[in-house]
Order: structure tokens, then sequence, then C-alpha cells
């Protein structure tokens, strides 16, 4: 049978294509990719903190490492992952729809990202930039190191994300299937939609800001040279109205998956449909407005500091709503407990514990001592990788069949994920403590009294690196040997497995009627 | 139970009049934060298990289960109520924290790629080694000179970061005498990992004879200094360990002489002299902040920027008269050893006729009249009250 993947076999037709399936395909090998990537910096980073002193590699290529790790994870992987990969391939298919809204749109913005990418990496070969993600001037103005192919490549990467963002809002308003309500669409929909409007509004004051530092640091315009008039201080407040939206990219669509494996893998109803989809919007609308608490030791002052606290515990309210109906839904359901799901459970934990441990930064007070220290390090990457990379791994597994046509192996995905949850908080549980004892963070030398942490910390990441190489391996290992995979393995009433596995070229054999909500668990599933 | 449970989360001692309570609020939250992830992943975890199922036919079906609407009002009321007692506790330590009180004593920080300097009104100046009397208020006023640092001193929880170009105050009282690390939290460079210095903290008639002139020594045994050369060059030999103690006095070796050696390793005395003598390259003699006529026919002055960019990049800006043969030192000369050889190249031009470098701090407070070298602390105050946006508690 003629599907998306065989219809058409010659390279040309992938590279040209404007079928969102193969677009998400592509962006699904590109991000894994730049995982790759970005990992590796990160293993060589922890190794060089394995003794106090000088171990693997140069202070300079140090701070260029952890400024690569950070640049390549944000914007290669977490932001464009889940969104570009998993959304772009099913969104369409959720909604009843053909394709997306704007397909050859869809297409260039695939290839403005690899354009991003290949910038990215250039700068990375040659003499890479070392002044953190964050960019912050004057460091990043003065560096002898080339900072603005990095910069560049960060900018090209925007124009990419706010087409997708530009492309799903117009796909939702218009291409919704006959009869097809908003508060009927699957609520993965509801966070592409409140992604791309973070995505929208967000992303412009970044490309901004970061070509004033390009200005800066290849014309010399002083744009944030305090000596000519310039405010490093504004960068930083411009940095994060974006940067901290810029998280919620990065976990509002890992919530979507959440709310769809969740619900597949308990066949129930979630405990609240509305609590979801509302607290979709309450976090991206207030998530908006508390980008300060990056900046309580930044010489803010102590009003504001107070404004930005408590406006960033809205956004934990909103977080917790999800969670707790996340959970409930759990109660009385018929509970498949697969690979997806033990992801799933990983996930609440992390995402909790990194969520908590937000709120009591957000306790002004608090902050102070932590702020830059191993302990926003660990926080940051509870959300990040315990979460995003989390939802990310499950939602890897649970749309796989779709995806592939092929069934993973449910043992060794199982070992793959309680290796990644081992792995992943043997890494950064011992970064709070150190944060606690008072490790600042981007140290390339530190006290003898941290050792201890660092080496498990490393021995850590090592766990986690096994657990992804697993899941990696055995994935790929799939595509040849694994089980085909029938249309609904998880006997789901979400709509993307109404249709074959892999779908064919117009996702649906013919136009599809929904006559039943995706999560309608209390009436049988009819014929589809 | 307090000193338990610090031990427990790897905290550092409590050295400040803030640090017990601020740690209170940390055992509370993240107490909160423990039970709170660990319930909710046992609750998804039991009700898996309780109502796992072996299958699920097309044709089964589950009840439809719907939150009400006092749960769901229920828990974001309590939510709110947690959140909003969390941040009342937090933001009136962080004012108290914030707000210096009047009677606090004043020292000056500069903070430097790599280093802090301190200033007192006395008319001391110390670099990496902050000494105050203990169970007394004492009020920093800070700025950068460079690039943006943090100012991070575990054992008080005090923290704040310095932009260049404006001016930040904070405040602590160390309970007890004793030697706390200072640390650079804001990444600053290369270096920015060596960015150490002390806080020593004297019983208060210590602090008077130390002011007074009596050596650090006599009072406290002070720990190294941060491997700054070591750290710098990565795999060469320990060089002298940044400057600390007391200004000048307590160098073992200037950053001239450091430069010397330098650009006798480097290769740069190979063609450029220090007696004057034009050699492949110009002289470094009397080369300092004086006008340089260039190729291309522009005139430039001969300042720090303008220097390292000629070690940098050499053939941007070519001095007139002179081969284009200089190879690039980039990667070849850590930052530091590039301060070095500017320190040489200073120490071997006859001085300027006006300072090169603004005095630090580069704003400071008005001055009484009638004392040039001396800052009263109330008028400082003063100042900085009047010239900083605040909420009064």
């Amino acid at each position: 049978m003629k599907n998306y993947l065989n219809c058409e076999t010659t390279i040309w037709s992938w590279l040209s294509t404007k079928d969102h399936k193969r677009i998400g395909v592509m962006f699904l090998v590109s991000v894994t990719l730049f995982l790759l990537v970005g990992g590796v910096f990160a293993l060589i980073l922890r190794l060089e903190h394995l003794t106090p002193g000088p171990t693997l590699v140069s202070p300079n290529m140090y701070n260029q490492l952890f400024t690569l790790h950070g640049v390549v994870m944000v914007w290669l992987f977490l932001i464009p992952a889940i969104p570009a990969g998993f959304g772009n391939f099913f969104l369409p298919i959720m909604l009843g729809a053909k394709d997306v809204a704007f397909p050859r749109l869809n297409l260039a913005s695939l290839y403005i990202f690899w354009i991003g990418a290949i910038l990215t990496i250039y700068g990375v070969l040659d003499r890479a930039a070392d002044t953190g993600w964050t960019f912050y001037p004057p460091y990043s103005s003065q560096t002898y190191t080339k900072a603005t192919p990095v910069l560049l490549g960060v900018f090209v990467l925007g124009w990419s994300t706010i087409i997708t963002g530009v492309n799903f809002i117009t796909t939702i308003h218009t291409l919704r299937a006959k009869g097809m309500r908003f508060m009927d669409m699957p609520l993965f929909a509801w966070a592409l939609y409140g992604v791309s409007i973070i995505q929208i509004l967000g992303t412009p004051v970044l490309g901004i800001i970061l070509l004033m530092v390009v200005m800066d640091h290849s014309f010399d315009w002083g744009l944030f040279d305090p000596a000519r008039g310039g405010d490093p201080l504004i960068y930083q407040h411009l940095f994060w109205f974006y940067s901290h939206p810029a998280v919620y990219i990065m976990i509002l669509p890992p919530m979507g998956v959440v709310s769809e494996i969740v619900t597949s893998m308990a066949h129930k109803n979630p405990l609240s449909y509305k609590a979801i989809a509302y607290s979709t919007f309450g976090i991206a609308f207030v998530g908006f407005l508390t980008w300060g608490h990056h900046m309580f030791t930044s010489g803010m002052s102590e009003l504001n500091a107070g404004i930005f606290g408590i406006l960033s515990m809205g956004v934990a309210v909103f977080s917790a709503i999800k969670v707790f109906t996340w959970t409930g839904t759990l109660y009385r359901g018929s509970v498949w407990i697969r690979t997806p799901l033990v992801y799933i459970f990983a996930f609440l934990f992390l995402f909790i514990f990194g969520g908590m441990t937000g709120v009591a930064v957000a306790a002004t007070s608090l902050d102070v001592h932590w702020h830059d220290t191993y302990f926003v390090v660990a926080h940051f990457h509870f959300i990040m990788v315990g979460a995003s990379l989390t939802a990310f791994l499950a939602a890897l597994h649970y749309w796989w069949p779709k995806i592939t046509g092929k069934m993973y192996f449910e043992g060794w995905g199982v070992a793959g994920a309680i290796l990644v949850f081992l792995g992943f908080v043997g890494t950064f549980f011992p970064q709070f403590l150190l944060g606690n004892a008072g490790m600042p963070r981007r140290y390339y030398h530190y006290s003898e009294q941290f050792q201890a942490l660092n080496v498990l910390s490393t021995a850590g990441s090592w766990v986690l690196a096994l657990g992804l190489l697993l899941v990696l391996v055995t994935l790929i290992w799939s595509l040849v040997a694994g089980e085909k995979a029938p249309a609904n393995p998880w006997n789901s009433r979400s709509y993307e497995w109404m249709t074959p596995s892999p779908p064919p070229k117009e996702n649906f054999p013919e136009t599809p009627r929904f006559v039943r909500g995706p999560y309608d668990y209390h009436l049988p599933l009819e014929p589809p | 139970m307090n000193d338990f449970l610090r031990r427990l989360l790897f905290l550092p001692e409590q050295a400040s009049s803030v640090a017990r309570e601020i740690d209170t609020l940390h055992y509370f939250v993240i107490g909160i934060t423990m039970v709170g992830a660990t319930g909710v992943f046992i609750a998804a975890l039991w009700w898996s298990i309780r109502y796992r199922a072996r299958s699920f036919e097309a044709s089964s079906t589950t009840p439809q289960v719907q939150a009400g609407l006092a749960v769901e009002g229920g828990l974001l009321a309590f939510l709110v109520v947690l959140f909003i007692v969390f941040w009342v506790v937090g933001f009136s330590q962080y004012l108290r924290m914030r707000i210096p009180p009047r009677d606090a004593m004043v020292v000056y920080v500069t903070g430097k790629q790599w280093m802090w300097k301190f200033a007192y009104p006395e008319g001391k100046q110390t670099i990496n080694t902050l000494v105050v009397p203990a169970n007394r208020n004492v009020q920093l006023v800070m700025t950068s000179r460079d690039v943006i640092h943090s100012f991070y001193v575990p054992a008080f929880r005090v923290k704040q970061d310095v932009l260049p170009g404006r001016y930040y105050t904070t405040w602590f009282r160390a309970t007890r005498p004793g030697t706390y690390r200072i640390y650079c939290a804001e990444y600053c460079g290369l270096s920015h990992s060596a960015m150490w210095g002390d806080v020593v903290a004297l019983e208060a008639d210590d602090y008077e004879r130390w002011l007074e002139g009596e050596p650090l020594e006599n009072f406290v045994q002070l720990p190294p200094g941060p491997p700054m050369a070591r750290v710098a060059t990565g795999l060469g030999p320990d060089l002298p360990a940044y400057p600390r103690g007391i200004a000048e006095a307590s160098q073992p070796r200037s950053m001239a002489d450091w430069g010397r050696e330098v650009a006798a390793l480097k290769g740069c005395l190979a063609c450029h002299t220090l007696d004057g003598q034009p050699h492949i390259g110009p002289t470094w003699r009397n080369l300092w902040y004086r006008e340089t006529p260039l190729a291309d026919g522009r005139v430039i002055i001969a300042d720090e920027a303008y220097l390292t960019r000629s070690m940098m990049d050499p053939m941007l800006e070519l001095v007139q008269g002179y081969a284009p043969v200089m190879p690039t030192y980039q990667g070849l000369l850590e930052p530091a050893e590039v301060g070095a050889i500017l320190e040489l190249i200073r120490s071997i031009s006859e001085p300027l006729p006006t300072p090169a470098r603004a005095p630090e701090p580069l704003v400071r407070p008005p001055l009484p009249p009638g004392s040039l070298d001396r800052v009263d602390p109330a008028r400082a105050l003063e100042f900085i009250r009047e010239t900083s946006e605040r909420v009064t508690p």
C-alpha cells in the first residue's frame, strides 16, 4: 500500500517535498543530530569537571564548549524539536487536514533552519564564541572569539521558528475538519497554538538584540557600551523578554505530548479538558510578564523584583493545575504501562521538582544565594532535559509506530527510559547541592570542596549518555527488525490513530468524519 | 535541627546576620518541593498500577471522570495561598538584604577582569581581600571597570552584579571573625573561575589596628590566592598567584617584570626593542599613549585598545614605515599575559602628563570640600539614597 514514505523515493522528492509529514521527519532527524552534538559537548564539560583544575581542555575551550552546548541545545534542539518535528507531522492529521495552511512556507522553514544551523556550526568550527548562550554585553561585544556567525545563526533560526508559528496558527484557524470546534481539538493542538503565539511575539525581540550585539562586536557601534551611553542592563531585559517565554516554547509542546500520552495510555478522558487548554494560555500570557526573575541580582529596583517575583508564581499555578489534571486522569482508567508512560512518570517527577525549585528561586531572597550558581543550572536542566527531553523521548516512542510503520522493542524501550531517568537524576541532583554549597556556574576551576559532588554528576552523565545511546540504537534497529505496526496499537481514540500506519500522503484514505471527541473513552470505538 | 538540615543540603556556614533566616525559608520551600514531587510521582504510579489493564479493546470503555469545580478551585486556592506565603516571606527578607542600614560603614568595590579591588574611605586599598570588622554593618558601593561581574559571598548569602558605568550597593554584617570566600558569579571571560577573593572579618580592635597599618598577617593566616596564572595558561608553570592582600606591598613581582618575561618567551623581543631603537617592528619605549602614524595615513593613539588589537590583528592598523610581517598572537597569548605586556610598555614609557585611566571608582560620590583623599560615609550614603530607586518596607 502506498504511504507518505514510499509514494516517491528519490532524494529530490524529499528535498522538494511540501508534505508536512516528510518535513516533520526531516526536522526530527536534524534535531536528533544536534542533540547528539550538544550531548557530546556536555559530556566533555562534565569530564573537565572531574578534577578542580585543568583536566582535559583549556579554560578558553571550556568557555567555548559551554556556550556551544547552550546554543545548540536551545536553538537547534529544544525549540524546534517538538513543534517543528512532531507538531508538523501531527497537527494537520489531528485536525483532519491534508496539510498545513502554507506548505511551501513550511518547506522554507526547514531550509532556513538548515541555513541557521550551518552558520552556527561554522561558528563552532572557527574560533567559536565564548560568551555563554546568553551573549551578555559588554563581554560579548569585546570577546576576541568569533561571536558573529553564532549570533547570525541564531538570528536566522528565529525566522524558521516564526514561520512555523504563523503556519500553525493559520492551520488551526482555517483547516479544522468540518464540525470540529476549538473545544473539540486534541490538546496537543492547543499546546501548539500557545507555543506559536509565543514564537511570533517573542522571537523578533531576540532577533533585534542579537543583531545589535553583532553591530557592537563586528563594527564597534557601542550600542551596549556604557562609555558611549549604551546600557548593558537593557540588553538583559530584552534578552529575557524573549528567553524567558522561550522556556515555555520548550515546555508547552511537551505538555501537549503528555496530555496525549496520558489519555491514550490510561484510555480515559482528561480529568479536565478545559483546565489543560486554558492553563496553556495562562502560561503563554503570564510567561511574558516574568522575565525579570532572571535579574534579581542584576540591579533592578526592589519594586520590580517584587512584582516579577509574584508574577512568576502565577506560571507555577497554571503548571501545577496541569500536573494535577494529568495525574488525576490515571484514576479509574484502564492503564497500559508502556514505554511512553514510563517516560511520563519520569516527566512528572522531574517537572514538579524542577518547577517547584523555580518557585523557590522566585521567592526573591533565596534567589540571591542561588543566582548564577549550579542550583540554577540544575533547575533549568530539570525543566529542559528532565521535562522537555523526556517528553520528546516519550513522543518518539508513542508516535514511532505511526511515523515509521514499525513497532519499537517494548523491553528495550522501558530499559532505556529507566536508564535515562536514573542517569538524569544522577547528573543533575548533585548540581542542586553544588549550588547550595555556593559553586558558581561557568567555572572552569572550582574549589576542592566541590569535587565529590562534581564526580558524582559526571558519573551520572555517563549513565544518561548510555541510556540515550540505547534508545537511539534500539529505535534504529526496530526499523529493520521491528514488527509491522497496526493502525492503532494503543487503541487510542485520538484522531491520528484513525489512519493507517504510516499514513498515506493525503493523511486519510478518505475525507475523515470525526463523529466523536478525541478523548471519548466512555463510548466504544466505532470502526473508522 | 538547623545545623542538621544545613549540612544535609550542603549549605555553607551561616556567617552573616541574614543567613539563618534565609536558610529557614530554604528548608521550608525545598521540603515542600520534595514532598510535592514525590507525592505526585507516587500517586501517578499507584493509580497506574491499581488501574492497570491487560487488554483494552476497541469496544472497551472507561467511565468519564470529570474534576468538579470545587476540587479544581480548592487546589488553585491552596497553591495560590502557599506561593503567596513563599513570596511574602522571601520578599520581606529580600528588602532587608538590599536596603543598607543607616549606620553602615562604606567600602568601595571595583570588579575588573579578573580581580576585586577594595578602597576604604580611610585611604587604604586592597586587592582580592576585603577586610571588615565583625558584627558591624558594612555597605559596599560597587562598580565594574570592564564587563559584568558579580560579587558573591556564599557564607553571607550575598550576591550583587556589577555593571560598568553603574553603581550598586549591597550590605552585610559578618556575625563572627573568620575568612570567607568571594567568588565572581557572572561569567566574565577567560579567568572568570579564578576571580576569587576573601572577606576577612576581624574583631573590632584588630580592624582598627589593621587600618592604622599593622599587617594583616598579624591577625589571620590568609589562604592561598586564586591560581590565576596556572588557570590562564592551562599547562604552563605555576607563575605567581594574583596579587592579594594590600596592594603593591605584598605583590611578589610586578606585572611589568612578568611582561618582560612573557615578551622574551613569546618572541616579541626579536622584533621590538625596549631601548628606543627601531628594529623590525617599532620600539616599545615611549610607545604608551603616543600618537602613532599609520600606513594608511591615519594617526592613532597607542592606547591599550590599539596595542592589544595590534597583537591580535597586526595587519589591520600597520604603523607607517614598517613591513607587514608580524604574525597574529591570537590564541598564543592569554589575556593576563597581554595585560602584563601592556604594563611592561607602560613601565618603559615616560609618564603621561594627565592620567591615562580614570581614577577608581569611576564615579565617586561628591567629596566633602577640603578633603580629597577621604570620603565621608555619611555624605556618600546620602548620595546613594538620593540617586537610587528604592522602596521602603
